[in-house]
This record gives C-alpha cells, sequence and structure tokens, in this order.
C-alpha cells in the first residue's frame, strides 16, 4: 500500500451502492490504479475503505450522507486521471438511450401471455420435440405450423387427430411453405392478396405456385402448407381436409389449387370428395399423377405451372413463351439433361415434362415410373440436392447453395452432358443472391464448349432478392433463363431434340 | 396420461392457493430454545441441506466455532474448532426445525429468533435478527465485536422487540412487502424501505415499552443503520409462507431453496421432505475494494426462500439497481429478470405487484417441470461471503440455482406420480 492515495468527499451526494460499485470497478480497471472504490461513506463502508488502504484524512471525515471517493495509484498523474474518470461517472451515471433490453419469450406459454390475441404457433425444433411443442400450442387452441421434420408419421397422425378435434390445422411437420393472411411463414414470397387458395403437401410447389399467379397478375387469399406427409393413408389427408374446409368457407377465397404428390386411391378420393362438396372451382395437381376422373368443380393439371394458369383463367397461349432451347446449339457427342434441383416439387415437374414428351429420366426422389437413380443407368438424372443423401448435417440447399457446388462442377466437366437444368429459389428464408453465387461457380468452373445452362427463378418482384434482378445475373452469365421451371425443362427437351 | 395431468394441474393449482392465501405476522421475538423446543446444548442448526463438519466451508466453520464460543460451548475459537472436528456438535438444517437463516444461518439456543405466523395456516416460522453489514457471523465472522454484538441482541434489541410486539397485534407483512416492492425492495438484495416501514411500525411500542432511553436509542440506530433488518424478517415469512404447501400430492411446485455453501438442495410439495442437491455455483457480482472473486466462497443461505416465494431475483423489476450486479444494469434488463422467471412460475401473486412492470404480479410458484423444460433455472440475488473463516462479507452478486437439483427432483417427482 506504497501508492499515492487521493480522496475526493462530494457532500449530500446519494447514488445507489450497486451503481456506485460498478463504477468502483470501472476505476479500479484503469492504468495504473492499485485500489479505488467509490463508497457512500457510512461507518462501516469507511472501514472497507481503510481496510483496502483507500482513506486518508478527507475521506476519513466524511459521513452517511457523502459520497467518497478512494483512489491507490502508482503515481500522481494515474491518480488524478482516474480522479477524473470518476467524476466524469458521477455527473453522468445514466445508460445511454436506446440502450433498453427487449425482452423475447422463451416458451409459448409465456408469448401467448405477451400476445393473448394469437391463434397460430410456428414451430422450428429438432424434430424429437416439435409433437410435445405442437401439443401445447393446439391445447392453447393455436393453429400449428411445424417446420421441423423427423417426427414420426405415427405421432403424427395422432397429432393431427387430436388437433382436428380441437378444430386446430397443424400445417406439418416439415412445412417449409405457408402464406396466412397475407403473412409468409418460413420459406415463402411475397405475393400480392387475391382469391386463389392454396392448399400444398410441398413447398417448393406452393412457391412456384404462388410465385406464377403474381406473374399472371392474380394474388393469393391464403397458402395452407399440410407437410409432405399429410396424404399418405397413415395420417389420411387430416390437414388437407381441414385446409379445404377453412378456404371453402372463406369468403376471400375464389378458387382452390391444391398440390401435392399423387395420394393413394382412397386418400385422394377422400379429398377429391371434399372438393366436389364445395361450390367453389379447385385445380388439381397430383404432381406426377396420371389423369384421373375429378369432381364437376375440379380441373386436373399436370405441372405447377398449369395449376397457377388455370386458377388464373388463362388459356396456353396467354402464358406462352418463345422457347430458347429450339434456337441454341449443342455440343456434338452430348446428348444428356442433368437437372439439378434445389426444389423437390420442380425437380418432380422437370421429371413430368420429360415423361409427357417420352423421355426418359432417372431421379433420386422419381415421380410414379420414373425408376430410381440407382435401380437404371440410362435417362436423364433430375437430382433433388434437398434430399438427405446430399443435406446430411448441411443446410438446406436453398439456403446454402453452396450444397450444389460439386454437382454443378461435375456436371460442368461431364463430356455426355449437354444441357443443366437448374433452379433459383428466392423469397424469405432463402438465399440472399443464388442466382449470383450460381453464376460464380460457372464463371469459376464453366468450360469452353461445355454445357449449355438453363434455369428459372422462384420469386417475385418484391421479393428480398428481386426476381428481375436474380434472372439478370444468371443472363449476364450466359444461363439461358426461362419463365417458368416447367418452361426451364421443355427449353431442355427442345435444345436435345433440335440437336438430335 | 390425461388422468395424471389433471393430476398435477390441481395439485399445483392447490399449492399455489396455499401461498397466495397465507396471512404472515410478525408477532414475537423469542429465544432458540423456546421456539424450538428440539433445541438442545451443542445442537446447531445451519443453512442449507443436511451436511456434516468434513464437508463445511470456510465461513460456516468460522461461525460454527463462533456460535459454540457464544453459547459457552468453548472458551475460544481454537478449541471450538477442535470440538466440531472431534465431532462434539450436532448438526441439522434449520429448515428441519420450522426455521430459516442468511448466509450460515446457524440458529442454536439462546440466539433470539423473531416469530412469524402464517394465520390463514397457523403455523410458525422462525429466524434469527439480521446483525447488520461489514464483518458479522452470517458472513463467517467470529471475532469479539461479532460476538458481542450478538450478546447485545440476545439481551437488549431481542427483548425490547418482543416486548413492542407483544403490545400490540404483532406487524402484518404482506401489505408491508407489497408497499416495499413500490418502493424499490426486492427482500433479498433490498430492504431498505421494508426496514424503515418495520421500524415505522414498530417505534411507538418500542417507546411505549422501553424503560431505558439509551438503550432504545440504540435499537433505533441499529435498526434505522441496517438496511438489510428486514431480510431476516422476509426470511422468517417466506418459511411461514410455504410450509404449509409442503407435502401436496401431485405437486410439482418447489417448497424450498437452500444452501450451505458446499451444496444447493430444494425440496417439492409432491415429494414430501426429501432434498435435491448438487454443488453450489460461484455468484457472479461485485467486491468490495480489496476484494476479487479468488476470494469468495460460493453461494450459501436459507435467504433463497426469498426466491422461493417470488421475491429477490425473481422481482429484480422491482429493485433495477440490483441488475447491475450483472449486465449493463439497466432497468429494461431488470424487468426481463422478472419476465423470465415468468417462465418457470405457476402464476403470478396479484398483491405484491411492480409498478415500472405495469404492476405486473411477481412471479410466482417455481414448477420443477418448467424450469426442466425451458433450461432456466431459478436467478437469485445474494451476498458474498470470504471463503477463509473470520473475514465476513467481501461482495453481493446474482446467481443461478443449480439445474441438476430440478432433473433429480422431476425424476423422482414423475415417480411419485406414476410417470416414469
Amino acid at each position: 500500500m506504497s501508492g499515492v492515495i487521493v480522496n475526493e468527499v462530494r457532500k449530500g451526494f446519494y447514488l445507489d451502492s450497486v451503481a456506485l460499485m460498478r463504477f468502483s470497478r470501472t476505476i479500479a480497471g484503469l492504468e495504473g490504479i492499485e485500489e479505488a472504490a467509490l463508497m457512500m461513506g457510512t461507518p462501516a463502508n469507511r472501514r472497507i475503505m481503510s481496510d483496502a488502504g483507500l482513506l486518508e484524512d478527507a475521506g476519513k471525515a466524511a459521513e452517511g450522507g457523502d459520497l467518497v471517493i478512494g483512489i491507490r495509484a502508482k503515481d500522481q498523474k494515474s491518480a488524478d486521471h482516474a480522479l477524473g474518470e470518476s467524476r466524469a461517472l458521477l455527473d453522468q451515471p445514466t445508460a445511454k438511450d436506446g440502450d433498453a433490453a427487449v425482452w423475447r419469450p422463451r416458451t409459448l406459454r409465456a408469448a401467448v401471455k405477451l400476445a393473448p390475441e394469437s391463434n397460430l404457433a410456428l414451430i422450428s425444433v429438432p424434430g424429437d420435440f416439435a409433437v410435445a411443442e405442437a401439443r401445447k400450442a393446439i391445447r392453447r387452441g393455436l393453429h400449428t405450423m411445424i417446420f421441423s421434420d423427423n417426427v414420426d408419421i405415427a405421432e403424427e397422425a395422432a397429432l393431427k387427430r387430436e388437433a382436428h378435434e380441437l378444430g386446430c390445422l397443424v400445417m406439418g411437420p416439415d412445412c417449409g411453405t405457408a402464406i396466412i393472411n397475407g403473412t409468409a411463414l418460413a420459406f415463402a414470397n411475397r405475393v400480392p392478396r387475391g382469391d386463389i387458395g392454396i392448399v400444398g403437401a410441398s413447398g417448393t410447389g406452393t412457391q412456384e405456385v404462388s410465385c406464377l399467379i403474381a406473374q399472371y397478375g392474380s394474388g393469393v387469399s391464403h397458402a395452407i402448407g399440410v407437410g409432405g406427409r399429410d396424404l399418405k393413408p397413415e395420417v389420411g389427408a387430416i390437414s388437407t381436409l381441414m385446409a379445404i374446409d377453412a378456404l371453402d368457407a372463406d369468403p376471400g377465397t375464389k378458387h382452390i389449387v391444391l398440390v401435392s404428390k399423387p395420394p393413394e386411391t382412397e386418400v385422394a378420393a377422400k379429398v377429391l370428395e371434399r372438393i366436389g362438396e364445395s361450390a367453389k372451382p379447385a385445380t388439381i395437381c397430383f404432381i406426377g399423377a396420371d389423369e384421373s376422373s375429378m369432381p364437376a368443380n375440379a380441373t386436373q393439371v399436370f405441372s405447377l405451372k398449369d395449376a397457377a394458369r388455370v386458377a388464373c383463367g388463362m388459356n396456353d397461349e396467354d402464358v406462352k413463351s418463345a422457347d430458347a432451347g429450339a434456337a441454341v446449339s449443342i455440343q456434338p457427342g452430348r446428348s444428356q439433361v442433368r437437372g439439378l434441383f434445389a426444389g423437390g416439387t420442380l425437380c418432380a415437374e422437370a421429371q413430368v415434362i420429360f415423361k409427357a414428351a417420352d423421355f426418359p429420366t432417372i431421379s433420386n426422389a422419381p415421380i410414379p415410373g420414373v425408376p430410381s437413380l440407382d435401380k437404371a443407368n440410362g435417362g436423364h438424372p433430375m437430382l433433388d440436392l434437398g434430399e438427405d443423401e446430399y443435406t446430411q448435417g448441411k443446410p438446406h440447399p436453398m439456403i446454402d447453395p453452396s450444397v450444389r457446388d460439386d454437382v454443378i462442377i461435375e456436371a460442368l466437366k461431364d463430356e455426355a452432358v449437354a444441357v443443366i437444368l437448374a433452379d433459383m429459389v428466392i423469397g424469405y428464408g432463402a438465399h440472399d443472391d443464388p442466382a449470383g453465387y450460381f453464376a460464380g461457380i460457372l464463371k469459376e468452373h464453366g468450360v469452353e464448349g461445355g454445357p449449355l445452362v438453363i434455369a428459372s427463378v422462384t420469386g417475385t418482384e418484391e421479393d428480398p432478392q428481386i426476381r428481375s434482378i436474380q434472372m439478370a445475373k444468371l443472363e449476364a452469365a450466359g444461363v439461358h433463363v426461362a419463365p417458368t421451371n416447367a418452361d426451364a425443362a421443355a427449353w431442355a427437351l427442345s435444345a436435345i431434340r433440335s440437336n438430335g | 396420461m390425461k388422468a395424471e395431468m389433471k393430476v398435477i394441474e390441481d395439485a399445483n393449482r392447490e399449492a399455489l392457493k396455499r401461498m397466495l392465501s397465507g396471512d404472515p405476522v410478525l408477532v414475537d421475538v423469542i429465544p432458540a430454545m423456546e421456539a424450538i423446543t428440539e433445541l438442545k446444548e451443542r445442537m446447531i442448526l445451519h443453512a442449507g441441506p443436511p451436511i456434516g463438519w468434513d464437508g463445511l466451508c470456510g465461513p460456516m466453520r468460522g461461525a460454527i466455532t463462533g456460535i459454540a464460543v457464544f453459547e459457552g460451548w468453548a472458551p475460544d475459537l481454537e478449541v471450538a474448532e477442535k470440538l466440531a472436528a472431534d465431532g462434539a456438535f450436532d448438526f441439522h438444517p434449520n429448515h428441519h426445525f420450522d426455521a430459516v437463516g442468511p448466509m450460515t444461518g446457524l440458529t442454536t439456543l439462546s440466539q433470539p429468533v423473531m416469530v412469524v405466523e402464517n394465520r390463514t395456516f397457523g403455523n410458525r416460522a422462525y429466524c434469527a435478527l439480521n446483525e447488520g453489514l461489514g464483518k458479522v457471523m452470517r458472513f463467517g465472522g467470529n471475532d469479539d465485536e461479532v460476538l458481542d454484538r450478538l450478546r447485545w441482541l440476545r439481551d437488549v434489541l431481542g427483548p425490547a422487540m418482543s416486548k413492542a410486539l407483544r403490545s400490540g397485534d404483532g406487524i402484518s407483512l404482506k401489505s408491508l412487502v407489497a408497499r416495499g416492492l413500490t418502493m424499490g425492495d426486492e427482500m433479498h438484495q433490498r430492504n431498505v424501505a421494508c426496514s424503515g416501514l418495520t421500524l415505522r411500525a414498530m417505534s411507538p411500542a418500542l417507546a411505549s415499552t422501553s424503560t431505558d432511553t439509551e438503550a432504545l436509542s440504540d435499537i433505533l440506530s441499529f435498526i434505522g443503520g441496517n438496511d438489510q433488518f428486514f431480510l431476516n424478517i422476509a426470511m422468517a415469512m417466506g418459511k411461514a409462507i410455504m410450509d404449509p404447501v409442503r407435502g401436496i400430492e401431485g405437486s410439482s411446485l418447489v417448497t424450498a431453496m437452500s444452501r450451505n455453501g458446499t451444496d444447493f438442495g430444494i425440496r417439492v410439495s409432491g415429494t414430501g421432505d426429501k432434498w435435491f442437491t448438487a454443488p453450489v455455483e460461484m455468484p457472479e457480482g461485485l467486491y468490495f475494494p480489496g476484494f476479487t472473486e479468488a476470494d469468495a466462497n460460493p453461494d450459501m443461505g436459507d435467504s433463497t426462500i426469498v426466491e422461493t416465494i417470488g421475491l429477490g431475483g425473481f422481482a429484480m423489476g422491482a429493485a433495477p439497481a440490483v441488475a447491475g450486479f450483472v449486465g449493463a444494469g439497466t432497468a429494461s434488463e431488470a424487468a426481463n429478470f422478472t419476465r423470465t422467471m415468468g417462465e418457470i412460475t405457476l402464476g403470478e401473486n396479484p398483491e405484491w405487484t411492480i409498478p415500472a412492470l405495469d404492476y405486473l404480479g411477481v412471479p410466482t410458484g417455481i414448477d420443477i417441470r418448467l424450469v426442466v423444460e425451458t433450461g432456466l433455472s431459478p436467478t437469485i440475488n445474494t451476498g458474498i461471503a470470504h471463503k477463509e473463516p473470520g473475514v465476513g462479507q467481501v461482495g453481493a452478486g446474482v446467481v443461478r440455482a443449480p439445474m441438476a437439483c430440478f432433473e433429480q427432483a422431476l425424476h423422482a417427482f414423475a415417480q411419485s406420480v406414476g410417470v416414469s
């Protein structure tokens, strides 16, 4: 305790003891300071300061209502500096504006207490906990969107039965996309409000249909996701039927679009029967299904593009684009189209287009009638890169496009590949510049005389990434950009046809 | 499954009802031997769950040697320590005898204890008088000054308070605490308002029952100079409120949280009087000049009974300054502490509200299921003792209850309701 001791007493100056302890810590931490304290001058405090070697005559004379600054420094200069800093703290003790902490509830229970009028919960937790959280939500009367996947299908069915009894809709599990009352949830796009209601068992299918509806000048009332397995017999379309009920009852919905993988016969029958009970016209897209009988008010379509077109009341001619595929030439000896998709339903739609034209495809996510990748070696490969074998431990390619790098580079270097067919999905939740990223890969790894690249952008002008800017980036990289995913597939067909 | 849920919900509703309907009144100060008739020579009640001499921390050992001299069981501290090590003393938790004590929290034969009666249920709870700040027994102090103060509490303050309280109908604590919350107390780190309100309530009777003006003056200045005087009253109140909530079959509500400086223990209504323990944690806080975290003893004391009833760290929003021990120390952070404790409690106390939070009631009724589910353990405001015997308080801060206590309790609770 050999240093310079400086005391200063402020008569009749009170400050809270915790605030003073904080100041003490700050001052004691200054360069050249051995010990420091700011305390009210009560006898007990003066004793603490004395024990710490901080008191000289001025401080010893302080009283309970006085504030004592005690500093022990290695030299006078450090002591003076610390005293100046102490005065500054006492003269300006308050926190700055904007320092206020915001409270965010950690549980549904607290969130509902904070916003008692809420009626929908979005659940995104590891799959093991998703059903437990969803149960809490529906028992509070909340409709529920479950983004989580890896939920046992029996649990899904039990949850949906309970929710049905409670009058709550369960969207999901594994529901990536919904637009409710104009609010985009999870992976969804900013589309105008309108009178077309969508029920979607597929995320990217719902995104493509809703974006094309926007492109065709109409709008969406609600897009209700139900999860990829809702139309499986184990679940029995509980949520799909409730979603149809909701859209049927909604005065803002004039037309209903249903997008799903082909359901099994008895589930399809149940769903179509419910559609038939509605007075509203409906468009049914069981992507990859064969033609089947429909209720009188329903039109069956086979592509996402046609789902949007029919719902918007447009003809084929209205939505026709100049076929860029017919105008290009591809390198001799190359004949394969390789589809590299981030969106699962976009991959399925490409298979539908090829199948309708009698061009064989193979896929890791095959539609009915298409062989799976490991069961055949002929055919144009259509890869769904969002499937587990590509995303183990990684984010979905819509979030992290680098998941697609290896397969793109491989295709660029493969001399059998005539056309690379790709999708860019933008909107909320998606990567902030998938086209720019894709263009970068092409620039770095593209080879002279390599494959033709055809792509489309699923999104709208109002999306954060802005569709036209994404398209321009692709075009600048030499990509042929089609107006829809279906057109991109058709262009690829034209390209290999015209060169075959 | 649904049937079990109903049992739990009903039991917790009953538990919360008992908590909120408690009517604690400070009625008397009497020698511990009169309050707790089981007490005998060389029997020492301590804070926290059960523990023996070998497991005790420094400040607890310091306090024990001091109290042994105070009670006349040993001529000096050295002999006292030898006796303790030889097993001459019989250790039990305060909680097993309707009592609580802050920090080391020792209760022995001749100490005066305050009596809080829960008039709704008729039970009583006890806590020793607060000794003030600085070098005191509850922080492990044991020198002559400490022992002399204990003698004065026994011979002067205790009897005087007894006379004053008996001359009236006692001091009703529920409304006093409600008022204290509006004045910036959270009843663990901050007791300035309630200490003042208590002194105001007691002063006329202290004066009218006193024959010795010098002693009266000492009493008034002792209470008036002790910002934490009310803490021990709040603790006895907490114990008096929580004891009727014990033993409700199927209730997952925490009835006690307590630490002995080595282990943290909790009790849960539905699992009876079993303790679930885990090693105590180190508070995060601020230190008096000359001390650092290296000097600190981990968390200690029965004072967490205050958090158990929704005060202390749970009522941080009422005393924003206390949030300054951790984080930026803003009022909004303090409010967040209170709101976050709402995530692990069954309800709010409509009579104990915080004006700055739009009169939000303090979060009340800790549910072990919510603690484990949210991963949020109770926030506790606390003093920090020096880890060596005989030194005293070195700082104050905020600490969390160890999650392991709640996990163990939940396993046992699940078995008790037939879910495993």
